[in-house]
């Protein structure tokens, strides 16, 4: 079994109006199944409203599915003895930097969640050390988190989840309210938890050009997957992606048109540099 | 306005007095406190005056910086010792106006005046050398054993924390929010006391909702990383006594003698 094993999960939830009334009957998880491998890099897709979210706080076992099952490390997170557990496993990244450090200087922070599952004084110390090299702020250690940039924070509370030792990080949206620097930093952060630790990361987002560099892309609309495969394949369904409520990257959009009016250009390009590189190899 | 109050910040200097524990800290604030209440005669003053007028020196903390935390309550202050001028009876030494002034009135006057500086001092020093983590840690520490008696000693200092991390987020809010109801006509400055309190409503709301907004991601976001309160939770910076607090708690007690002992002169 994978590290994630997501079997039939079924989530409804009511939407109601001021006076309390229902006024729609949401289904966040429309029977989902997906299976995720140790190691691998996954990014789950989707537009506002598609259930990305909801699917994550599963994972963490912050929400349990109605129907269906779910098993993070072979572990069921239906059951209460295993939610610590769960939770060790798979950590968690949200979408505000400021809303989700505790600590009022870095280094406290990164060590919030070693002290919460006991682990001794002097391994915490090792841990954050550690953590805050692997993410780059070993240089931060002692500043405030206010004084940091959008970016860095998001890198602390990756930090403070990596020193966890998760076997999986699990971030929703974590880029959603940075500038386009700090996009890039927590990207490349984020693929060298994944290179170097071989951490298993699940990136929730919406933003397609983020999803580039992961192994196999799920596409989430209506609570429900509806597309599978690899980044490649993903973004040659042009069509089917702007369906889903999807911004399709500038070059692939290109590509695209420029294949409806006849050039042959192949369905696989997602940068500027590949679409460059298409167009002069045209004869 | 906030910016100018000095009391409860932190002055980071590499003195013996910062290297402290936070509890030594907290106790010898309480007595000091304490022993200004025990008597008033000019001997026991000019102890506790020259007591901290030493730790100060120790600080290394500015004098020029401790003086200006008096400022916000220099009113206060200067309220109180003209009250207690005036209307202390005793012995008249000179009516003026119809207002007579007491040599028992002036005394009181300047032993509350000195009460009132060595008081703000003396707690102020505690903040200037002890960061709020320390302090919330140490008060956690010192209070464990009530929790023995199911008193959310735990959940308190982490409360005390949350706070301290807050008050930049949510003061930064306050700016914006202030600024966007600036830029929609809303009007702060005219009309009576009442006008204007009316007027920072439009402010407060979304200040409150913000600020629940964040505690409810805060909560979530703890959780996920196995926050379950205090109960078999580790330290990454466990309060230990070191060879100096012991040292420190003898010099307490040592003042705490000589101020009970100055009492009976």
């Amino acid at each position: 079994m994978g590290i994630i094993k997501v079997i039939n999960a079924v989530h409804e939830y009511f939407r109601r109006n001021q006076n309390g009334d229902v006024v729609e009957e949401v289904c966040a998880l429309d029977d989902v199944s997906l299976e995720i491998e140790e190691g691998e890099f996954i990014s789950i897709l989707g537009h506002n409203g598609s259930g990305k979210s909801t699917f994550a706080k599963h994972l963490n076992a912050l929400l349990t599915p109605q129907e269906g099952v779910i098993y993070v490390n072979k572990m069921d997170t239906r059951e209460e003895k295993n939610i610590f557990p769960i939770r060790e496993n798979a950590g968690m990244v949200f979408q505000n930097p400021d809303n989700q450090i505790i600590g009022t200087i870095v280094e406290e922070d990164v060590g919030f969640g070693p002290e919460n599952i006991g682990v001794p004084t002097k391994e915490i110390w090792e841990r954050v050390e550690k953590s805050l090299k692997a993410v780059g702020m070993e240089f931060y250690r002692e500043a405030s988190p206010n004084k940091l940039s959008g970016g860095q924070k998001q890198r602390v509370a990756i930090a403070g989840v990596v020193a966890m030792r998760p076997k999986c990080i699990i971030l929703d949206e974590p880029t959603a309210m940075l500038d386009p620097k700090g996009r890039k930093e927590v990207i490349k952060t984020i693929r060298e938890l994944n290179e170097k630790e071989k951490i298993t990361i699940i990136l929730i987002t919406h933003n397609m050009e983020e999803v580039v560099y992961s192994h196999r892309v799920f596409v989430m609309n209506h609570g429900k997957i509806i597309m599978n495969g690899t980044p490649r394949e993903i973004f040659s369904r042009v069509e089917e992606l702007k369906e889903a409520g999807l911004t399709i990257p500038v070059a692939t959009e290109i590509a695209f048109e420029l294949r409806k009016k006849g050039i042959p250009l192949s369905t696989s390009i997602i940068t500027r540099e590949e679409l460059v590189e298409a167009i002069c190899q045209l004869s | 306005m906030i910016k100018d109050i000095t009391i409860g910040q932190y002055y980071k200097t590499e003195s013996i007095l910062h290297q402290l524990d936070a509890r030594v800290k907290l106790f010898a604030t309480m007595i000091f406190v304490i022993s200004l209440f025990i008597e008033r005669n000019v001997f026991n003053y000019v102890v506790a005056g020259t007591a901290l007028l030493c730790l100060i020196l120790v600080s290394r903390v500015p004098i020029g910086y401790m003086l200006r935390g008096l400022k916000p309550i220099a009113v206060v202050l200067l309220f109180s010792i003209i009250i207690n001028m005036l209307f202390t009876p005793g012995i008249p030494l000179i009516t003026f106006l119809g207002i007579t002034i007491t040599i028992q009135g002036i005394k009181l006057a300047i032993y509350i005046g000195c009460r009132y500086v060595l008081l703000i001092l003396g707690s102020s020093l505690m903040t200037f050398t002890t960061t709020p983590n320390e302090l919330t840690d140490g008060l956690e520490k010192a209070f464990a054993p009530l929790a023995k008696i199911k008193m959310p000693v735990h959940e308190v200092a982490m409360m005390m924390s949350i706070t301290l991390r807050f008050i930049p987020i949510l003061t930064e809010e306050l700016d914006k929010i202030t600024k966007a109801q600036l830029a929609r006509g809303a009007d702060f400055e005219e009309g009576n006391l009442f006008h204007r309190m009316k007027g920072y409503v439009p402010i407060l709301v979304p200040l409150f909702v913000a600020a629940i907004r964040r505690a409810n991601d805060l909560a979530l976001a703890m959780e996920s990383r196995c926050y379950q309160g205090g109960q078999s939770r580790t330290k990454m910076k466990p309060l230990q006594y070191k060879k100096r607090d012991a040292i420190a708690y003898a010099i307490i007690f040592t003042y705490l003698g000589v101020m009970i002992v100055g009492a009976f002169l």
